[in-house]
């Protein structure tokens, strides 16, 4: 109603000086280490792996100007390079010529090293590239040598497959646990039956369950029935793993509606059922919201309970599995996870972006009275 | 609208408005019992027949997407309304028994199939030795207790419970609070969001990257080592300063889930009836009173879901730990005991036994919770 | 648990490859008879005797690779492999399930191509990280590919004693094997299952790790010379250090991993300062290491990794730096350090575009006590089978021979520890120069990590070292604390 509107006017006062300083502080330390992986997913792996993001911003640096030889006679103690004194550990680390403007630095080993003589300038780093997301997105291209010494090329997958993958095990196994958690969320907080206590403290117990413990039985009934190597079977996984937390969620926030507001319906003569569709659903619109990002969130990055469920062929692959193997059997192209985390990151986001709007104020009380 | 009509049409037996006659009371009746029948089985058929085509399923990938989602979600509300169309149809008495039932009972066998049954397996398991094959009582739990690395393990989960949880939700709160009273609340909310999207394959690149000892690489070497002159520091490894090492973990998992806090508390912040801030404010409260005498008392239940949640997920905290440093370097919790135990080691006793303790541990956190419940007053 | 791995000849002067130099052909002319072997306790299901008497009973898949590879795999006796080829085995799947990923996957499955082609069967293999934690629960659910592919024989070790793999032997037979396959392979394979012991795979690719790699421009510019002893290798040492380098890159960093690169480091050492049989003891648990013999193994690396001046960063540095990035500094210019030591498979970690032989080369890592010879230590992959299936045994046999394993020797990334692998099918040089060490080697150990008890090879023994290293836990402390995490024997 009118009320959502409060915030966004007001003068400028020293409160709101605190909130926006505090609150960009706390951003800026949230932000830092993404930026410097989203700087990194540009650069190329030898920068990646020898330099540190930073550097890409203008800095000062040392370069070297010139070269000199080696001082001669005995290299053991103190020696004299362009007026600075010093040991050879020393030079190694550098220093700074009496006159300040230069560095000299020691490269190479006491026999055969030269001398730089380095200046400080302005730098900043200019090595871009898109190929570590061109690799992730395209697939790398492995060059395997044939016997006969020819070269074959063999593309590798592209991330397409494993996208919607990923999508058909993220969507079901995130808005089934929601419907039937709401539904049991609602009985636990407003019916009566016998049992209702025991069974909610099994609730709250089953959250710290590790879900490792579970995979082996679950796995074994799956077999059983033939679940195994299925959607359908990882879809009901993730809804059991996934279902403590979003019963408990869900009963906490459903718990907390007015009473008032189911009272005078009742009165009105509605069932539980119809309260629970047309009044408690509607209202509970940001807890589902909630919990449907992270269940998203979850199991969207979820990698044991795929690789149980559903295995890690090519044609069933999800991503998560894709970009993890893509570092190879010993993680010799770990690099390719900077981008890989990015792409994989888009749609989580785009889901937070898409339920973000139902965290609105106001649902409650407009409901209420309407 | 129309399942209700339903429910009126066939209202339930003996309830009508008028008396029939009995003939036509027991066509009628017949009729009802037999649609009673026809409809869950329909129900049925039309839910195994989507079953078996996704199970079975040989079409484009695209197309069992479809049917899946379809399928999935649809059939679960299409379980839930036939169950409750045929509870409409007893008496009063009986559909107050039953009805809770529909409701709970789906998340209820599902909570049994998937972690309660495995749950009292895992401690039946817990009895015996390594192979399943002997009875050993209670020896495993005391090879927990005694254990120095378990020990360890302990103590570590103490410190993630007493530093990770705590910041983590007072972080979130504070961002959620900040973040309502901002122009900017959507911008600043999914930065803070943002780390819970990433993989915990590319945070664990995140933070090697910036706890990396070369100060060339890593970003806290580069500062520390520019501020101090000192050495560059191990901060994952490195003895002397363990256990404190253990903090640096735990910021990874700071970082990670602040958002989830922040979501769940923003949510209930947006709950609370925009009138009694509003004439907190003209009655001349100030931002902290507002804070502390109104919002904190109104979002209570919500801190006490988000700190029971939080402080659960940080006992069986497991994949930062596994993917940083494996729980090497003194930093094993109890979850990556438990998998070192069940899996590596082979050992099912013992692992079983780390597994129940994690259970134990969070019998404090249950009563917290029980508390709440039982004072309320349910329909 | 004991005694499940009798690691008991290795005879010296019997290296793995060593018929390879005298065996000229394919094994197409293998000779031909597995004539009375007496003690064969297997029951291999045909006589293998009756090769000539088959004129190839498919000529409908009879093009002539695959009629001869059929009379050959008849001619040694793999019947199976025999029937595969002449087609009766078509349109069979059969699963193999392991670690490999990303490019190694690629190459998998290429390199079962040429098979499906003439048999017709289709391998359908199947990598995954968390390969540990997935496989074990597949075991136990009964969902198991029909060939597993271990990298490490400690765990398969766990699935054998639980009665959850089919004898090797009864699939290829047991006098193939002892020819095509060093004694010391087989006994690294005898494993414990409920009905005795038997053989729990066979072998289809190894590699070596006692290798030390150099970046040869600057090593050569720098009148550096290879060391073919352990003194040189000091002196080369110290030489470096008294340059004014850090000789050793050293990282044992490895995700949940860590530590296992100083556990191959304690190998090496046993192996070159006390006997292959305390060695398979120490494997089996029977030579602590709380003992004079391990103690000692493990001071003299750790007197190299304490040293701040023999380690490129420093020993703060081993236990935080990646092993895959360990060697980066070694390509700088001018090298920082200029030794690593570590497996063949290191190379891909190795900055693009470096040439082996120009660029960088590698040498043994020389012997320390003469009378314990030339060591070198291994690793490699074993295929467990999960049923008999006709088309499982005849990928089993498939492998167990050189020709299973071909195609990736010429692409490059393994090495074949079958007898009929040639020289010549390396593709890679630098594999064929790690063959030529095997072939020199006088005793070859299995990577003891590998073998011991999980509990141990990937727990204790890794955190020991890691704790050793940070400088948590005196050695005194690490050693007693392995042997108090050893399983009890049963």
């Amino acid at each position: 109603m009118a009320l959502a509107t409060r915030k966004k006017r007001g003068p400028f006062n020293p409160s709101a000086i605190i909130v926006n300083g505090t609150l960009l502080l706390l951003v800026l330390a949230w932000v830092i280490p993404t930026i410097g992986l989203l700087i990194s997913s540009f650069r190329p792996r030898f920068d990646i792996q020898t330099s540190g993001w930073w550097t890409v911003f203008p800095h000062r640096e040392y370069v070297p100007v010139e070269t000199i030889p080696l001082p001669e006679g005995d290299r053991t103690g103190v020696m004299e390079i362009r007026g600075a004194s010093a040991t050879f550990e020393q030079f190694r680390q550098g220093i700074t010529s009496p006159d300040g403007q230069y560095k000299i630095v020691w490269k190479g080993n006491r026999r055969l090293g030269t001398i730089e003589i380095q200046e400080q300038v302005w730098t900043w780093g200019s090595a871009w590239t898109l190929e570590n997301y061109e690799q992730v997105l395209q697939g790398k291209t492995f060059e395997i040598k044939r016997p006969d010494g020819t070269v074959e090329v063999v593309p590798g997958d592209d991330l397409v497959n494993a996208f919607i993958n990923s999508l058909v095990v993220t969507i079901p196994s995130t808005v089934i646990p929601i419907l039937i958690a709401a539904f049991a969320a609602y009985g636990f907080a407003w019916m009566r039956f016998p049992g209702r206590r025991v069974f909610f403290i099994m609730v709250v117990a089953l959250l710290v369950v590790p879900l490792q413990i579970a995979l082996v039985p679950i796995l074994t009934d799956y077999v059983r029935l033939n679940l195994n190597g299925t959607f359908l079977g990882v879809w009901l996984a993730h809804t059991g793993f996934g279902l403590s937390l979003a019963t408990y969620l869900l009963y906490s926030y459903i718990s907390q509606l007015p009473r008032e507001v189911l009272e005078s319906a009742f009165i009105d003569g509605a069932s539980h059922f119809t309260i629970f569709t047309r009044l408690i659903l509607p209202l509970s619109v940001p807890a589902l919201a909630s919990f449907a990002i992270f269940q998203f969130l979850w199991v969207w990055n979820d990698y044991l309970v795929a690789l149980i469920f559903i295995g890690s062929k090519p044609d069933v692959q999800v991503l998560t599995m894709r970009i993890a193997d893509m570092v190879g059997s010993r993680g010799n192209d770990w690099h390719l996870l900077t981008a890989g985390a990015f792409v994989s990151m888009v749609l989580p986001l785009i889901v937070f972006f898409s339920l973000q709007r139902y965290f609105v104020r106001g649902l409650l009380s407009g409901s209420v009275k309407g | 609208m129309e399942k209700q009509a339903d429910a009126q049409i066939l209202a339930p037996i003996g309830e009508g408005p008028k008396r029939p006659g009995p003939g036509e009371w027991l066509v009628t009746n017949i009729l009802r019992i037999l649609l009673a029948l026809i409809v869950p089985i329909g129900t049925f058929i039309v839910l195994y027949a989507g079953f078996v085509f996704l199970r079975d399923a040989n079409a484009p990938k695209i197309v069992v997407a479809v049917i899946a989602i379809v399928w999935g979600v649809g059939g679960v509300a299409l379980l839930y309304t036939v169950s409750n169309w045929l509870v409409e149809h007893f008496n009063s008495q009986w559909r107050a028994r039953i009805l809770p039932f529909v409701f709970v009972g789906p998340a209820l066998a599902i909570l049994f199939w998937y972690l309660a049954f495995p749950t009292v397996r895992t401690f039946w398991a817990s009895l015996f030795d390594a192979s399943g094959a002997q009875f050993v009582g209670l020896q495993n739990y005391v090879e927990v207790f005694t254990n120095r690395n378990m020990f360890t393990a302990f103590r570590n989960n103490l410190m993630w419970i007493l530093f990770g949880a705590s910041i983590c939700v007072i972080s979130g709160l504070l961002v959620a609070v900040l973040a309502d009273r901002t122009r900017w609340e959507t911008a600043a909310k999914i930065m803070i969001f943002m780390p819970m999207a990433i993989s915990m394959v590319g945070a664990s690149i995140i933070f090697n990257m910036i706890y990396a000892v070369s100060p060339d690489i890593g970003l806290l070497n580069a500062i520390y080592t520019g501020i101090t002159g000192n050495q560059p520091i191990a901060w994952k490894a490195a003895a002397e300063i363990q256990p404190w090492n253990n903090l640096f973990l735990i910021f990874v998992m700071i970082w990670l889930q602040t958002g989830y806090a922040m979501v769940l508390f923003s949510a209930a912040i947006k709950g609370i009836p925009g009138e009694i801030l509003e004439a907190a404010r003209v009655d001349g409260a100030n931002e902290l009173t507002v804070f502390f005498q109104i919002m904190l008392p109104s979002i209570r239940g919500t801190i006490i879901t988000v700190s029971t949640t939080v402080v659960i997920f940080t006992l069986k905290i497991f994949d930062v730990v596994w993917v940083m440093t494996g729980g090497q370097f003194n930093t094993q919790v109890i979850a990556t005991q438990f998998y070192r135990e069940y899996f590596t080691a082979a050992n099912a006793g013992l692992g079983s036994a780390i597994a129940i303790v994690l259970l134990i541990l969070v019998i404090p956190v249950m009563i917290y919770n029980i508390r709440g419940f039982n004072e309320r007053q349910a329909f | 648990m004991k005694r499940y791995l009798i690691l008991t000849c290795l005879i010296a002067a019997v290296a793995i490859l060593a018929a390879c130099g005298g065996q000229a052909s394919t094994p197409t002319a293998a000779p031909a008879q597995p004539t009375a072997v007496p003690a064969q306790p297997t029951a291999v299901p045909a006589q293998p005797t009756a090769a000539p008497a088959q004129p190839t009973a498919a000529p409908s898949t009879g093009d002539t690779t695959a009629g001869a590879s059929a009379e050959a795999a008849r001619a040694a006796g793999l019947t199976a492999l025999a029937d595969a080829y002449d087609g009766k085995l078509k349109g069979q799947v059969v699963t193999i399930t392991g670690t490999q990923t990303d490019e190694d996957a690629v190459k998998f499955n290429k390199n079962f191509e040429d098979f499906e082609k003439a048999t017709g069967i289709d391998v359908q293999y199947e990598g995954s990280k968390e390969f540990e934690g997935a496989i074990t629960a597949r075991f136990a659910a009964g969902d198991v590919a029909d060939i597993v592919d271990f990298p490490q024989p400690g765990l398969l070790a766990n699935f054998v004693k639980q009665g959850k793999i089919i004898n090797a032997a009864d699939l290829v037979p047991m006098d193939w094997l002892e020819k095509n396959y060093n004694q010391s392979w087989l006994d690294m394979a005898t494993m414990p299952a409920p009905n005795g012991d038997i053989q729990a795979g066979v072998w289809h690719r190894n590699s070596a790790k006692s290798l030390v790699w150099y970046p040869k421009k600057a090593f050569d510019a720098a009148g550096y010379k290879v060391p073919t002893t352990w003194d040189e290798l000091m002196a080369l040492q110290d030489q470096i250090a008294a340059d004014g380098d850090t000789p050793w890159c050293i990282g044992i960093e490895s995700g949940a991993a860590t530590g296992w690169p100083a556990t191959d480091w304690t190998e090496d050492m046993m192996l070159r300062t006390t006997s292959p049989e305390n060695y398979d003891k120490w494997v089996r648990g029977e030579l602590k290491f709380d003992s004079p013999e391990v103690r000692k193994a493990i001071q003299t690396f750790a007197d190299i990794w304490d040293n701040d001046q023999m380690v490129y960063g420093g020993r703060a540095k081993i236990v935080s730096t990646f092993f895959g990035d360990a060697p980066a500094p070694m390509f700088e210019d001018p090298p920082k350090c200029w030794l690593h030591r570590q497996a063949n498979f290191i190379t891909s970690f190795f900055p693009q575009g470096k040439k082996f032989g120009e660029d960088y080369d590698f040498f043994y890592l020389p012997g320390i006590d003469p009378q314990y010879g030339k060591p070198v230590l291994v690793a490699g992959d074993i295929m467990a089978a999960t049923n008999d299936k006709p088309a499982t045994e005849a990928v089993m046999q498939y492998m167990s021979t050189g020709e299973g394993v071909k195609w990736w020797l010429g692409a490059g990334g393994a090495l074949g520890p079958q007898n009929d692998v040639q020289l010549d099918w390396y593709g890679d040089p630098v594999e064929r120069k790690v063959a030529e060490i095997l072939k020199d080697a006088t005793v070859v150990r299995f990577d003891a990590s590998d073998l011991m008890p999980g509990a141990v090879g990937a727990g204790s023994f890794w955190k020991g070292m890691t704790d050793l290293f940070s400088g948590s836990a005196d050695l005194d402390t690490v050693v007693k604390e392995i042997d108090a995490s050893w399983p009890a024997s049963q």
